[in-house]
């Protein structure tokens, strides 16, 4: 496969486009075309900026580089999860169960595919683990985040349900185990609305990227087949994960439920 | 006191409690005997329903009590909760219908005294009064056959009829060796099934 290069002056036509937003926002009076315009000139610089570090990364081949890139965008994403419900656990508990979680999800999601479909060489080769973690972290903060939302929600709703239910000797885990299993649910529908939409209504973006860059149709749903598979183990264990970390932070060795530990 | 002479005279009561206390309330201690009712009074915010929840291990706080001399810390959470059993002012369901609630359903006979209609248990909770739900809540507590009941308002939305009703069945549950800690706003019936009657006044308890 060779594949189709871009030149700059290729991207020009294209960013007439920004141009047409802009107009259209100054006719019709929208007060956008300030926010399109920096929008997309942020968008063009940290793109372009990734792009560098990333062709340096990968010219220097370095296993400890690879692991710190990846690690950092770890971070960045547990961050995210944290950040995202409206209600937070006390004393760091959403970064906690974020940073856990992701790279739990993370790791164990992308070793499975270098080590046995992708199988670069070396098996840590960062043009394959750095955009592979990448792309499976975007979806496993997003399962993360949508758990979380939901189990930390829930829980102060159902206050009375669950203490109902310990006030009559029931174990922690069995009141609390509606909301897990809510939660859970919740992180996982993205992935699996994802799954069955796949090639009907749109074509997943990977996809349409190989098949512009002159990939075979075949070989790139491969590819696909691959992503959605290892997306949606991805997603599977960090729903479950966050919600089952995040429950048990919410209980005490007296199985009680402590609301106190949640702010929001 | 010394350990050992504390757990000694636990033994001779059904429920002994020592220094409980916590954000609102305590250090409270009482003890009760079988067939006894502890009915405390207070105003709104004194932390009775706090005293509850601490009784019933649900908040964190300091203190420890005995069960017929078995100490609290000594077993786990849900087997003491299932022997001394909270009954919450506001009722918490978790499933959409009634009968879900209940682990054997409730003959016909035991809806009556209660005065619940037979067709209850195919209900949805939210389809039940406030009044039926406090008395659906009683009973699935009593379904435990509870050495303690903790209760709090137990008939606060009731109207009068039910009031008796569910009076009585506390009464025949204390002749049957239960025994009560019973919070309540309404000093006639803080009378009227009160073995025993304190006021919960500046984290204290005083007889009233």
């Amino acid at each position: 496969m060779t594949p189709v290069s871009l030149s700059v002056p290729d991207l020009g036509a294209a960013a007439l486009l920004i141009v047409l937003d802009a107009a259209l926002s100054l006719a019709l009076g929208l007060g956008l075309h300030r926010q399109v315009t920096v929008a997309a000139a942020r968008m063009v610089v940290q793109l372009v900026l990734v792009g560098l570090v990333l062709r340096t990364v990968f010219a220097l081949g370095s296993p400890a580089l690879t692991l710190a890139v990846v690690l950092a965008m770890v971070l960045i994403a547990a961050r995210e999860v944290a950040a995202r419900p409206e209600r937070q656990l006390g004393r760091f508990g959403n970064l906690l169960v974020g940073a856990v979680v992701v790279s739990l999800a993370t790791f164990l999601t992308t070793m499975l595919a270098l080590t046995t479909a992708l199988r670069p060489h070396p098996w840590w080769q960062p043009r394959a683990a750095i955009p592979l973690a990448g792309i499976i972290l975007g979806n496993v903060l997003n399962a993360a985040s949508l758990s979380l939302d939901s189990l930390l929600g829930g829980v102060a709703r159902e206050r009375a349900a669950i203490e109902a239910r310990l006030a009559l000797g029931e174990p922690f885990r069995d009141a609390i185990r509606p909301l897990v299993r809510e939660a859970a649910r919740r992180g996982l529908l993205p992935i699996v609305n994802q799954m069955s939409a796949a090639g009907l209504v749109t074509l997943p973006g990977i996809m349409t990227g190989q098949i512009l860059g002159g990939m075979d149709p075949m070989q790139a749903v491969r590819y696909q087949i691959l992503l959605m598979f290892l997306l949606a183990g991805g997603s599977g264990l960090a729903a479950a994960g966050v919600a089952l970390f995040a429950s048990r932070l919410l209980s005490d060795a007296r199985q009680r439920l402590r609301l106190d530990r949640l702010a929001g | 006191m010394p350990r050992e002479a504390e757990r000694l005279n636990a033994e001779e009561t059904l429920l002994r409690a020592a220094g409980l206390s916590g954000r609102l309330a305590g250090p409270v201690d009482f003890s009760l005997d079988a067939g006894e009712c502890l009915a405390i009074t207070g105003r709104s915010g004194a932390g009775k329903t706090l005293l509850l929840r601490m009784v019933a291990d649900l908040d964190p706080h300091r203190g420890e009590a005995w069960l017929r001399g078995a100490a609290r810390s000594a077993m786990p959470a849900p087997v003491w909760r299932r022997q001394v059993v909270y009954s919450a002012a506001e009722s918490g369901w978790w499933a959409p219908r009634v009968g879900a609630h209940f682990p054997s359903p409730p003959g016909p006979e035991r809806l009556a005294r209660f005065g619940l209609r037979d067709d209850i248990l195919e209900a949805s909770v939210a389809a039940c009064s406030t009044g039926e739900r406090q008395r659906l809540a009683l009973l699935r507590a009593l379904a435990l056959t509870p050495a303690v009941l903790l209760l709090d308002e137990p008939t606060g939305a009731l109207d009068r009829e039910s009031v008796a009703r569910v009076e009585a069945v506390l009464r025949d549950y204390l002749v049957a060796g239960g025994a009560m800690l019973l919070v309540t706003h309404d000093s006639g019936q803080a009378e009227r099934l009160g073995t025993l009657q304190c006021r919960l006044h500046e984290g204290a308890l005083r007889p009233a």
